[in-house]
């Protein structure tokens, strides 16, 4: 099989390519450049030119071609504009899920088929089985790595295409199979953070886009104001911290509204919802299932036991078995069978 | 599975090394490793090496010997001209550059830099061809203007520029002319009495990579990057790559003997890639001057193809080819120069450079367009 493996620069996409090889495919390397580095900060290892190189060695000891694909505009377009478009609404974008159903399995995918490959490999922590005419999608072994919500939006022309060669593994047996074969990245450490926001402050990061601070109140749940803050884009339904507010009992965000401009808080059991709903949803499938058994809101986020209410075109609604909180609009909600992926979907909002 | 026989059309970004460039080479690889620098009989060996690669170096551009500073390439000639006279000239009161858009990035970066040290930067427009614009390079250079830099040949789309011209505009503004002749001198008459400064490379002409020169006129006056040991005249300290020197001056002293033979031949080739190109393909364009330009450039643009896929295509095919510059090749942006030229984005996304040398036969020619004309194909589906 011709496979096509994207390259981050770390353990997980190394040892995927490695196991592709060892297995006999005839691999491909890109490393996908989806932003301009900063030659001091490679220096330094944070991003770009550095992870490049990595990726580069990697190929070289594989000895696989390797190239370097420049997908700077789609990433700007589809995933940073969201990304920014999306808290500046007062909504909890995640990038990567963006990143994967239009860049690696969007313009990557097509344009490694219409170069000939049979499929795209990841480093992803996912298991897909075949069956019958199409493929499962499910969390991976080691459930402390799965990644299987950052993909829960994939439909089955991109699965049918996709390889996560190291779903079945451990991070620490991925990390002994890296020594094995040599590679330079086998104790490079995992990064949290989100790579176009190397330094964490993804407020400051949106801010900057978006030409300056925005300034708002700070309301409780009746309207009355108890401060002020630099822009709904800093916070996040759930957010404790960064409120400035004094006071005995903790406050917690509880709800961002664009209209004014307004952060809402109030105490933490003000959080709880009984169900979201949820839109621009896509069924793995590619048709809604008859059931669901649980829906999961946020990255390594718990399951949450949950019955389907309704579908209707890709809008859906979820009852939770229990209330939950909290519910970020913005954020991928995946639905779950067990540990099948069913889809995933945008939380509109949650349910009172 | 089975590898198809390689094609290399790749020889602007560098050439095999010539015959007797390594057996100019070889002793000071070896037994020969004295510093020329020093003062004993193994020493006055390398030095005399050195002087007969200047002699070769400055016969293959018709300088003297004396004008001709080596330096580690390119680039590095590149610098110490931009620099090297912008610094010397701001103490003569004149703080202006003037580049051509299409200038090598060894040139505008540079130039951009000294934009930042507080000097005035113009870069000047080309037209369609990629030939510099002569009134906007006029309208660019006054009295402030200490250098201005254009090169001989473009090395994406081969444009043979007017220099004879831009330096005529330069100096009736008392401002020096430097061109970067690094894609010429293997393919065309160089004559460094054209202009004040001249960079020159030896890895396009069949020499070993790593090895330059920058021809400074007499009486022209620049200062130096690297400061040391005082070799060349004070202006490129550094010990001297004997081995490296010694093959440049072989591998010029050779191009330049056959040059018009070669040019001719491989212009033919060209020409015919490019005729079987377009017999084959729908939606191809030639990039580039139709008359003045190198005789073995052939820059195109292919619509509905990615040059990122058709490069890994061709790669897999056996082909080496770029598409564009070397330097930028590794992750494509899209051509300053095509762009610089005012073709659109679109097909600037589909550039694809081939550069057939004095090794390319005519059956590489016949069998690279078919596979060339399959791989598009392929994209295409």
């Amino acid at each position: 099989m011709k496979v096509l493996a994207a390259l981050s620069g770390g353990v997980d996409s190394s040892v995927a390519a490695a196991m592709l090889v060892a297995a006999g495919d005839d691999v491909t390397g890109v490393h996908l450049r989806l932003a301009d580095a900063e030659p001091a900060a490679a220096l330094h290892g944070c991003c770009g030119v550095a992870d490049a190189e990595d990726a580069r060695r990697v190929a070289q000891v594989l000895d696989i071609p390797f190239y370097v694909w420049n997908f700077k505009e789609v990433f700007a377009g589809a995933v940073v504009a969201d990304f920014v478009a999306e808290y500046a609404r007062g909504r909890t974008p995640n990038p990567c899920v963006r990143c994967n159903e239009r860049v690696k399995f969007g313009a990557l995918l097509e344009r490694a088929l219409r170069s000939g490959f049979d499929a795209v490999a990841t480093g992803h922590y996912a298991l897909l089985h075949p069956d019958g005419g199409r493929v499962r999608l499910c969390r991976a072994a080691d459930r402390a790595k799965d990644q299987s919500y950052l993909l829960a939006r994939l439909g089955q022309s991109e699965l049918s295409r996709a390889l996560f060669p190291v779903g079945g593994e451990t991070k620490e047996r991925t990390r002994e199979i890296a020594r094995s074969f040599g590679l330079r990245t086998a104790s490079k450490p995992d990064s949290y953070e989100i790579c176009f926001v190397p330094d964490g402050d993804a407020g400051g990061f949106v801010e900057r886009a978006l030409g300056g601070a925005r300034p708002g109140p700070i309301l409780d749940p009746s309207g009355a104001a108890l401060g002020e803050h630099a822009g709904i884009h800093r916070f996040t339904v759930g957010q404790r911290r960064g409120l400035g507010l004094h006071g005995p009992e903790p406050r917690f965000v509880l709800a961002l509204d664009p209209e004014r401009g307004a952060v809402v808080v109030g105490p933490e059991d003000l959080l709880a919802r009984s169900g979201l709903e949820a839109e621009e949803v896509r069924w793995t499938a590619g048709q809604a299932p008859e059931w669901i058994g649980a829906v999961q809101v946020r990255a390594h986020g718990p399951e949450i036991p949950a019955t389907l209410e309704w579908t209707e075109g890709d809008r859906a609604r979820v009852r939770f078995a229990r209330p939950e909180g909290p519910i970020a609009p913005g954020q991928l909600v995946a639905f779950y069978a067990g540990d099948e992926v069913l889809g995933g979907g945008l939380i509109a909002r949650g349910l009172g | 599975m089975q590898t198809p026989t390689s094609i290399y059309l790749d020889h602007a970004a560098t050439t095999p090394l010539r015959d007797e460039a390594r057996a100019a080479m070889l002793p000071f690889l070896g037994e020969r490793f004295a510093n020329a620098s020093s003062l004993y009989a193994s020493a006055r060996e390398a030095r005399k090496a050195i002087d007969e690669a200047r002699e070769r170096v400055a016969a293959a551009v018709g300088a003297r010997p004396e004008e001709v500073v080596f330096t580690s390439g390119g680039t590095e000639a590149d610098n110490l001209a931009v620099k090297g006279a912008a610094w010397h000239a701001r103490e003569q009161g004149r703080d202006a550059v003037v580049v051509s858009a299409i200038e090598h990035h060894a040139v505008l970066d540079p130039a951009r830099w000294l934009a930042r040290q507080g000097f005035r930067v113009t870069e000047v427009p080309v037209d369609e061809h990629g030939s510099v614009r002569l009134e906007a390079l006029g309208r660019a250079v006054d009295a402030r203007t200490a250098l201005v830099s254009v090169m001989w040949a473009n090395n994406e789309v081969g444009t043979i520029q007017p220099v004879a011209e831009c330096a005529r505009i330069a100096r009736s503004a008392g401002a020096l002319f430097h061109s970067d002749a690094v894609q010429a001198l293997p393919w065309i008459l160089v004559d460094a009495a054209v202009a004040d400064l001249t960079s020159l490379s030896a890895h396009k002409l069949g020499g070993p990579k790593g090895v330059g020169a920058l021809i400074v006129r007499r009486g022209v006056k620049i200062q130096a990057l690297m400061h040391g040991g005082g070799q060349e005249r004070g202006l490129r300290s550094g010990t001297y790559n004997v081995a490296g020197i010694a093959g440049f001056g072989a591998a010029a002293e050779a191009t330049v003997s056959r040059r018009d033979t070669i040019s001719a031949r491989v212009a033919a080739l060209r020409d015919s890639l490019a005729r079987l190109l377009g017999e084959r393909i729908t939606g191809i364009s030639v990039n580039g001057h139709p008359t003045e330009r190198l005789p073995n450039s052939l820059s195109l643009c292919i619509e509905g193809v990615e040059a990122e896929s058709l490069i890994l295509l061709l790669d897999a095919a056996g082909i080496a080819a770029s598409s564009g510059s070397a330097c930028t090749s590794g992750s494509s942006e899209l051509s300053h120069v095509l762009l610089a030229m005012g073709v659109p984005r679109r097909l600037a996304t589909g550039s694809l450079r081939l550069t057939p040398g004095a090794g390319t036969t005519v059956e590489e020619i016949e069998t690279a367009a078919g596979r060339i004309a399959e791989a598009v194909r392929t994209l295409r589906r």
